[in-house]
């Protein structure tokens, strides 16, 4: 494909006025922002900080698991670090990774808004985040906690070693950045759309936020309950979940999967929003199927939240209930596949550039698909039972998590970059990276099936020797996947600084956002577009903005 | 160093085979399903790339017709295996005629087994090829769960509750026990090994061991805790002074439905005398005073295990 790396020249080169970066630069100006494309970037700062935590968690776990023996570190930091993983990635990265980030940046340009509707509770959600992450920091360095992300009771209320009790009240704050901002989503999509612009014009990146935000607010208040109880059984010793206190240990996981597996359609609805937007700019055409791929988003959020007894089929639930949550497990099934055949449909007779968020994309759908369908002998009770808290468990939700989400989260950012940054990323190393990371994480996680189907249990530091060697390779792949991120991350600084200016539109992509110069004014619109085309018009859009010079030809 | 490494597990239950008939059947159904995506992907990338002269892209709005297809199949698809893989575990859920009873007490970090004679081991467990085995589990601190790999089977052991799983060994050999609900931590160290022996063999093997039968030990622990000075051991026994007994009696109890004060009705079974043990209060026997008090934190789950036992054991004269 055919680059040119061009800077729009401005229109009757008048000057640009300038952009929210350049609207007030001390550090009151940032951390007294209300506006959501500055919280967008105190997000973007923050969560990345704490993937990186993450991942240094994992990259020591996997160093621990290249050997069959504990060698590295002893049992309870092993214990630590996987918890430690769990709870950072999941609550702190993959949770607010696109909402967070991307929508917060993303949803009021797309939809012809100013900002979001309430700007100051946006801020407050971001001061939430921060608080409860310094608080599970703080847990983690003054005695750590080793319980699993899971919290499972009565370990976690009575046996466990640590600050439990400081990272359950952590979670419970966090709780309520997430929603917050899925209550400032699903108001501002309600009421702040550009006239014309009508709920079936929207982008599919806006109904996946929609569908994530109600996921938001229904399913985070049931978890940040839970842990809180955990909390209040585990110090002031009230029977909840506790059989030797009177409570039922089983309620707990009731409890925590009513919440978490929902949890997983919030942290993979949004990334199948940015799949949608990049797949169809890159395709230069419009999304097939655009209600059907709509409508999977709420169908996935509705039925997401009847699933959750698939998590309990070995705890000794009636089979009757474990029945019921199969059945609706498999229903789920069919709106994630509805996705991948419309997008793969996008694909056909359009003009493909194979650009880095168009490959994230591409290993999107792939990588998905794996986690889905493997996802089916999850769903399915006999087969659950042998591969249950395995690492064919594991394998599945990191493709689903990272195969999936990160790839998702990854593709979007190298496509909104030039608009958050008025600066491209290079392109060469981009896809450099992104092969990278996708031969990395498939030798991370393909093996790890293997490892479950024999029988290898999740969060064992010491292991049989029959597994050392598909462990290794494990390992091995995680180490090339790390690499991937770092030279993401170094290029990306690069980029802000030396990374070649760009004009407004330099993918030719429609939708508002991309009207409007790179990066935005603080008010974003001039004057509020009024709007009469199509999503993804790239039938249309392909003749006005033809003649603009850009980065894709 | 990649010769001789398994990549399969050992499959030595009844239900191995057939579980891994649709374990297999599933992994054909993603790579296939897989492959074509992966393929389908490439095939379009590689003929609509764009080129200098390539045409430009074809506005397509959608397809009903495609749409009803691809929701369609994968919801065929998906029903069939649920179809399968219910019909499978309900098959597997019942347990066959006469299974060899064994009892499984997990506590941080072991597992401790007892045989019908009172045999115990830690972190081994011996059993017959060819008979059906009943494991009867509880634990004494957190959740764990027992897991044997080779025979495909893994149930939850919690704390406050009995938990049962069973299998029938088709293979003698030695197999990996573990434990697969993270419990603390030496969790990894939670494990052991299964041996399936031989009739005759197991046979030999428990008489070796001297270990007091179960309901022995039962019957020493209802005499030691005065359980007799309120609950008859034998049919027409009275209390001292011919007074009736303050509890029910024991005699025949275990499998029987108890009447409750209130009119519910009551299975007694292993579960249910543990928890009389330890909860008198919860379910009162119609016709009798709420007046025992609690035994928790003075029996172990072990001893509730024997107790039960003992109890068992006590028939009525006449067989019946």
């Amino acid at each position: 494909m055919a680059t040119t790396h061009a800077v729009a020249p401005a229109a009757n080169g008048e000057k640009e006025p300038k952009s929210f970066w350049s609207d007030g630069y001390g550090w009151k100006s940032w951390l007294l922002t209300v506006d959501h494309k500055r919280i967008a970037i105190l997000y973007l700062v923050s969560v990345v900080a704490f993937f990186i935590i993450g991942a240094t968690f994992a990259a020591l776990m996997r160093l621990e698991l290249a050997t069959p023996k504990g060698d590295v570190v002893d049992s309870e930091t092993y214990n630590k670090l996987f918890t430690m993983h769990g709870v950072v990635m999941i609550f702190f990265f993959l949770v607010p990774s696109i909402p967070a980030i991307l929508g917060n940046f993303l949803v009021p340009l797309m939809i012809g808004a100013r900002d979001l509707a309430f700007p100051k509770i946006n801020l407050l959600s971001w001061y939430i985040y921060v608080v409860g992450g310094a608080l599970t920091l703080l847990a983690a360095v003054t005695g750590g906690i080793d319980t699993g992300w899971t919290f499972y009771t009565p370990y976690s209320s009575t046996y466990a070693n640590g600050q439990v009790a400081l990272a359950a009240i952590a979670v419970f704050i966090t709780g309520f950045s997430s929603i917050l901002t899925g209550l400032n989503f699903l108001v501002t999509i309600h009421k702040m759309r550009a006239p014309g612009l009508t709920w079936f014009r929207l982008p599919l990146f806006i109904w996946a936020q929609y569908a994530t935000s109600l996921i938001m607010i229904l399913g985070t208040p049931v978890i940040a309950t839970t842990v809180f109880l955990v909390a209040l059984e585990r110090v002031f010793r009230i029977g909840i979940f506790d059989p030797a206190l009177g409570g039922d240990p089983v309620l707990f996981q009731h409890l925590f999967w009513f919440y978490s597996h929902p949890a997983v359609y919030i942290m993979i609805l949004p990334g199948m929003g940015v799949i949608s937007d990049v797949i169809a700019c890159f395709s230069r055409k419009r999304v097939f199927g655009y209600s059907f791929v709509a409508f999977s988003s709420m169908a996935i959020a509705v039925l997401g939240f009847m699933v959750w007894g698939h998590h309990m089929y070995t705890t000794g639930q009636s089979a009757y209930a474990s029945m019921v949550f199969s059945v609706l497990t498999m229903l789920v099934a069919v709106p994630s596949a509805v996705k991948v055949f419309n997008w793969m449909a996008t694909l056909y007779k359009g003009e493909i550039h194979l650009t880095t968020p168009m490959l994230y994309a591409l290993g999107f759908i792939g990588l998905f698909t794996i986690g889905g369908l493997t996802g089916l002998f999850l769903g399915i009770m006999s087969i659950d039972i042998h591969v249950h808290d395995t690492y064919f468990v594991v394998a599945h939700f990191h493709y689903v998590m990272v195969g999936g989400m990160v790839m998702a989260f990854l593709s979007g950012i190298h496509f909104w970059w030039p608009k958050m940054f008025g600066r491209m990323y290079p392109e060469w190393w981009g896809r450099f990276a992104a092969i990278n990371i996708f031969v990395g994480f498939n030798l991370t996680f393909l093996p790890q099936f293997v490892l479950g189907f024999m029988g290898m249990p999740r969060r064992y530091h010491y292991y049989p020797e029959e597994f050392a060697q598909l462990n290794l390779l494990s390992s091995a792949g995680a180490a090339l996947m790390g690499a991937g991120y770092l030279i993401i991350f170094v290029y990306m600084l690069w980029s802000v600084k030396f990374g070649l200016k760009v004009g407004a539109n330099p993918w030719k992509a429609t939708g508002l956002e991309w009207k409007i110069q790179s990066p935005p004014t603080t008010h974003n619109f001039e004057s509020i577009p009024v709007v009469d085309e199509e999503a993804y018009d790239y039938g249309r859009g392909h003749a006005k903005h033809g003649k603009e010079a850009s980065v894709v030809r | 160093m990649w010769k001789n490494i398994p990549l399969l597990p050992e499959s030595a239950s009844t239900i191995a085979g057939e579980y891994d008939l649709l374990w297999w059947f599933l992994v054909g159904l993603t790579v296939v399903f897989t492959a074509l995506i992966f393929v389908g992907v490439l095939v379009l990338i590689s003929v609509y790339r764009k080129t200098k002269d390539s045409p430009p892209a074809t506005q397509i709005e959608g397809s009903i017709l495609l749409e009803l297809v691809w929701t369609g199949i994968p919801l065929v698809i998906v029903i069939g295996i649920f179809a399968w893989g219910t019909a499978l575990y309900m098959r597997h859920s019942k347990v066959p005629e006469n299974p060899v009873e064994m009892y499984i007490t997990g506590k941080q970090w072991m597992w401790k087994g007892q045989h019908p004679n009172g045999t115990r081991e830690i972190n081994n467990l011996h059993v017959p090829v060819g008979r059906p085995i009943r494991l009867t589990m509880t634990s004494e601190d957190v959740i764990h769960s027992y897991y044997l790999p080779a025979m495909r089977v893994k149930r939850d052991v919690v704390p406050g509750r009995y938990s049962q799983l069973w299998f029938e060994p088709t293979k003698v050999g030695e197999y990996h026990i573990f434990c697969a609900e993270y419990c603390g931590t030496k969790h990894s160290q939670m494990v052991g090994r299964i041996t399936v022996m031989e009739q005759d063999e197991y046979e030999r093997w428990l008489s070796g061991s001297t270990g007091e039968a179960p309901e022995v030990a039962g019957k020493n622990l209802f005499e030691s805790m005065r359980c007799a000075s309120c609950h008859p051991v034998e049919d027409g026994q009275t209390m001292i002074g011919g007074a009736p007994a303050r509890g029910p009696s024991m005699v025949g109890l275990h499998g029987r439905e108890e009447e409750l004060k209130g009119g519910a009705k009551v299975l007694v079974d292993d579960a249910y005398i543990r928890e009389s043990i330890l909860n008198p209060m919860a379910k009162i026997v119609a016709g009798y005073e709420p007046v025992m008090p609690t035994y928790a934190g003075q029996l172990g789950e072990e001893q509730i295990i024997q107790l039960a036992l003992y109890i068992k054991s006590l028939k009525k004269k006449d067989g019946n």
